[in-house]
């Protein structure tokens, strides 16, 4: 479909910040100048066009540090999280190969790193993918069981991109230093959201995202830490640019970008969660109004941001059909390429239908109480109409135990 | 994923929803389809002495396609034979619908459903010959 327009003729609501957010006017603003008359490439030394572009970079990386506690010089520009993850994981790996050739992970870790953990083991490491606990948060003691003495690097997101949830940096850090490894952390969901301070934090790399915190898509971060040096090997070669760790031009004006994002973020997230948090609520209690729903992953360690519930007996493809003036997630099988009901939900241990029925709200920094009071009409007409279609409600209704059900499989 | 224009109109006006008395003589009931896949559809149909289907009901869990697809066979059935009802096919739903692969089972679901309630209810007619009640829902407690 090529237009975003509903039959309703507005566009819909947009409660899907978790997948990626408009850039701030702010941002975009500050971006401009670098597309047209700043356009030098800052690695140029020899003249005043390359100085400005390098003064732009060399003002962003303050600014992305700054919003993380680290130093400007920790700072490798990437082209996004997904690229940071991968440099992060294998470049670690491909270093510390002599060392060792085992790392550990979670299930319910984003495909950028859950797929450089597979290259990885194409390459002849060895994986241990650790299951969260059923409130969505790592078993520290499991963690402390699975590290042997070959590991090397393991791997957790901070803030989960399905349910929101926080992991405790802390001590799974202090955890892997005890033990000598190396501590990556995925950041794209949390950077800009929840507050983080590598001065403080035992962390080696974090992955950083800019498109989550308004600003624009195709540029990123990895964190490297500098004391104690964590050593990793480059994985694009070419003109040696940030240290050697990630050649190719600077993309000036996506840097810009970035660094625009991050200083708004530092100067304004303690007000947007503020504000966030109050719409989460308000939404959060509104769909408590319908029996059988559920929120997935611990309320209390999680973004403010972030709200995931399942309907039960209601098919999440369906419920998004029914809510096509909000624009949302569901961890359902058909919105994705796949049949499969959300892995991040599985790994939970929620129920196949409970998997099947969830849906993701993510709130931001434009959203409103009209919008959510408007989301709330939608969703329980939604839910009022799909029930009355749907023959598991009629059954619970009746008092009948839908596991007690012997179904016929297809 | 864009839908169907047909689709879309089952969905925004599915026909004939709702629920027969599943312990009448003159109902089948057919209950197809699993909630772990994601769809179970319940078909019920209303037999006249004259062995022609008088009324279809249906309640279906699952996508849109599943919705519509169910929907559809209660319209096709009414007004059928037994026999001519059983010779619905899915490739007919699916192009009637204009399904694409990936929801090619919404069909084969409904065409279960259709062959489910009659089943049921031509054990209901005839207990003797000990009948196959497909996929209705067996209470363990009950």
């Amino acid at each position: 479909m090529g237009s975003t327009a509903t039959t309703s003729g507005r566009r819909p609501i947009y409660l899907d910040y978790s997948a990626t957010t408009p850039v701030d006017p702010r941002v975009a603003a500050k971006m401009w100048p670098y597309l047209t008359e700043s356009f030098g490439n800052p690695a140029s030394r020899s003249h005043a066009y390359g100085w400005e572009a390098e003064e732009a970079v060399e003002n962003a990386r303050a600014e992305v540090a700054a919003l993380i506690g680290a130093d400007p010089r920790e700072i490798v520009f990437t082209s996004g999280a997904t690229e940071s993850d991968n440099l992060a994981i294998k470049g670690a790996a491909h270093f510390h190969k002599g060392r060792g050739r085992h790392l550990i992970t979670m299930t319910t870790e984003h495909k950028a790193v859950l797929d450089s953990m597979r290259q990885l083991e194409r390459e002849g490491f060895e994986v241990s993918y650790l299951p969260p606990r059923p409130d969505g948060l790592l078993d520290l003691e499991l963690l402390a069981k699975t590290l042997r003495p070959d590991t090397i690097l393991v791997s957790v997101m901070h803030v989960n991109n399905e349910i929101g949830v926080i992991q405790d940096l802390e001590a799974i850090g202090t955890l892997c230093r005890r033990h000598g490894v190396l501590f990556h952390v995925d950041a794209a969901q949390s950077a800009g959201k929840t507050p983080i301070d590598l001065a403080t934090l035992p962390v080696d790399l974090m992955a950083l995202s800019a498109h989550k915190i308004y600003g624009p898509k195709g540029i990123g971060a990895l964190y490297v830490r500098r004391k104690p040096r964590t050593r990793i090997a480059a994985e694009i070669h070419g003109g040696g640019h940030e240290g050697g760790l990630r050649s190719g031009t600077l993309a000036t004006h996506q840097i810009a970008g970035l660094g625009e994002a991050y200083r708004l973020a530092r100067l304004e997230m303690a007000m947007d969660n503020a504000r966030i948090g109050k719409l989460r609520d308000r939404l959060l209690a509104g769909l408590m109004v319908h029996d059988e729903v559920y929120v997935n992953g611990d309320l209390a360690r999680r973004v403010p941001h972030n709200l995931n519930v399942s309907f039960n007996f209601v098919e999440g493809e369906s419920l998004m059909m029914a809510m096509k003036d909000i624009a949302v997630s569901s961890g359902s099988a058909c919105t994705s390429a796949s049949l499969e009901p959300s892995y991040v939900l599985r790994a939970l241990g929620r129920s196949d239908e409970l998997a099947h029925s969830s849906i993701r709200f993510s709130l931001g920094r434009f959203t409103t109480d009209a919008d959510i009071d408007a989301a709330l009409a939608v969703i329980g007409g939604a839910i009022e109409k799909l029930r009355a279609l749907s023959p598991l409600w009629e059954m619970h209704q009746e008092g009948i135990d839908l596991a007690s059900v012997k179904w016929a499989a297809h | 994923m864009a839908y169907s224009d047909k689709v879309i109109d089952h969905y925004d006006n599915p026909r004939n929803v709702g629920s027969f008395d599943k312990e009448d003589a003159n109902v089948g009931t057919g209950m197809v389809g699993a909630p772990a896949c994601g769809d179970v559809m319940r078909l019920q149909i209303k037999v006249g002495a004259d062995g022609v289907i008088e009324e279809a009901r249906f309640k279906t869990y699952g996508c849109g396609s599943a919705i519509a697809s169910s929907s559809l066979v209660t319209e096709w059935v009414k007004g059928k034979t037994l026999d001519e009802a059983l010779e619905i096919k899915n490739a007919e739903i699916a192009n009637e619908l204009a399904l694409p692969p990936v929801k090619i089972h919404c069909s084969v679901l409904a065409e279960d459903a259709i062959r489910a309630a009659i089943d049921d209810y031509r054990s209901k007619q005839a207990p003797a010959e000990g009948g196959y009640a497909a996929c209705t829902p067996q209470p363990a407690t009950a």
